[in-house]
């Protein structure tokens, strides 16, 4: 899903550039208060994996792009959406600079789409999701489950609005098509990614419930276990 | 583990482009991209000064055209977009080989494929000549918020983190009597994925835990920010690949 260099022209680019810059500074504004000792090596962490995860790509032949897993929802549901979307960010510009993956002038479109968009999303169907759906452990990978594939297909249309805006190359009436081939192949995608957010965030609720930032913003699922005072012996 | 220093695409070499430092590499690298993007598609000869920019500067780096040019194939997945449009294009037609391609489609595709291989290729000079500990360095020279070198400081050594601790829990699943081919890996490193983030984490934790004992806030030591910061000089050096490019795309843009 990362958008190479030219694929969409100039000026889009750049007014997407500016609104990166402001929506990542209020980011950085946020995620300062949420980033503690805890955090820290969990955002990492997280950037790392999404890291390793976003080299799995698949092509997609019949539309000639390409997609992979983002990593938005996973980001979301363990550091929270402010240091989440600059995890991703991070991810991105990382990626562009050294990797060339996606072009260095295209940033501000692709952090858009996967970092803003994308992490964006997740996070307000983790908050809705969370109140709704039972606090067990099924809950939490449905929560995961859905709010990662919904994610992945709101950043592919994220890419589908910037080509209408500013893509180099007219369609002509292809871009219905467009948008149809990317919510599809992307509906794909976001099972794997929606398996693999579940998994990784159960597991790690399951062991180390402190880590999962969703979690924390709700009070303790279970209070902690009632230590019988009947007696009063201490 | 010991490592982290460099990575995979990092080649070792005193070249004056390695000299110099990572703050001016990184904007002169970002410039010369725009420069690229700003440039009208019918500029062919644009396109070729480039080129011509980004061979001189990987000579002056020791940078093999094989190496550049195997490494910069990552790019295929990004732009076969590229070859689909001729075939999507709206608009006038052209018979190329039997083919009814559209002209529009036809720009569009060079268009990504010139603009999308000198990115990548000048990325890849950039990988080629700068460590990821000077690479941060630069960023956090740049003014790039703490938060996000920080991020990215954990993100570069958590990588290895991960890959260790993914080949040992393959070696203790073969260990076991699994003997997992191809694709049918992927099953077991599914199942696993959640065991995995969780090891890396607390291994990650006590790396974290004994940077904070050893007085680590945040940042790098300040004895790395002070030294070899750029010279008027060399920011002046560096500053002539996005000058030409520059002067190219303004040239192009007038004469389109």
């Amino acid at each position: 899903m990362h958008i190479s260099n030219g694929i969409i022209n100039g000026p889009v680019a750049a007014i997407f550039a500016a609104l990166t810059l402001a929506a990542l500074a209020f980011c950085v504004m946020r995620g300062r208060a949420d980033l503690d000792d805890r955090l820290a090596p969990m955002a990492g962490l997280v950037a790392a994996f999404i890291f390793a995860v976003q080299m799995l790509n698949f092509p997609i032949f019949t539309a000639g792009v390409s997609g992979h897993l983002l990593g938005g929802a996973l980001a979301a549901m363990l550091v929270g959406p402010w240091v989440g979307a600059l995890c991703v960010a991070v991810v991105l510009i990382v990626q562009a600079l050294v990797f060339g993956d996606g072009g260095v002038a295209m940033l501000g479109l692709n952090i858009t789409n996967m970092a803003l968009l994308g992490t964006a999303a997740a996070y307000l169907l983790i908050a809705l999701l969370l109140r709704v759906l039972p606090r067990t452990p099924a809950g939490l990978a449905v929560t995961a489950f859905v709010s990662a594939l919904v994610s992945v297909v709101v950043a592919s249309q994220g890419f589908v609005l910037q080509y209408w805006l500013g893509g180099t190359t007219d369609l002509g009436g292809n871009l219905t098509g467009l948008a149809g081939t990317m919510a599809f192949a992307h509906l794909l995608i976001g099972i794997g990614e929606g398996l693999i957010t579940a998994t990784t965030v159960v597991t790690v609720a399951k062991v180390r419930p402190d880590l999962v930032y969703a979690l924390r913003a709700l009070k303790p699922v279970t209070p902690a276990p009632a230590v019988p005072v009947a007696g009063g012996a201490r | 583990m010991g490592a982290g220093h460099a990575h995979v695409l990092y080649r070792e070499s005193g070249s004056p482009v390695h000299r110099l430092p990572p703050e001016v590499k990184i904007a002169a690298m970002v410039l010369f991209t725009v420069a690229v993007v700003a440039t009208p598609r019918e500029a062919y000869w644009a396109f070729g000064g480039y080129a011509l920019l980004v061979a001189v500067v990987a000579a002056l780096a020791r940078v093999g055209p094989r190496w550049l040019l195997s490494r910069a194939l990552i790019e295929l997945p990004f732009v076969l977009f590229a070859f689909a449009l001729p075939f999507l294009g709206a608009g006038e037609r052209v018979e190329v080989a039997g083919l009814a391609l559209s002209v529009d489609g036809l720009h569009g595709a060079f268009n990504i494929l010139a603009k999308g291989t000198l990115g990548v290729l000048a990325s890849l000079l950039l990988a080629a000549t700068t460590t990821t500990r000077d690479l941060l360095l630069g960023l956090d020279r740049l003014r790039c918020p703490q938060i996000l070198t920080q991020i990215a400081t954990f993100m570069l050594r958590y990588l290895e983190v991960l890959v260790g601790e993914a080949r040992r829990m393959r070696v203790a699943r073969v260990s076991r009597g699994d003997d997992p081919r191809f694709l049918w890996q992927l099953r077991g490193f599914a199942a696993g994925v959640g065991a995995l983030f969780l090891r890396a984490f607390e291994r990650g934790e006590r790396v974290y835990l004994a940077m904070l004992s050893r007085g680590y806030t945040g940042r790098m030591p300040a004895v790395w920010q002070g030294a070899g910061a750029a010279t008027a000089g060399q920011w002046a050096v560096a500053a002539t690949v996005p000058a030409i490019a520059a002067t190219i795309a303004a040239v192009a843009l007038v004469l389109q």
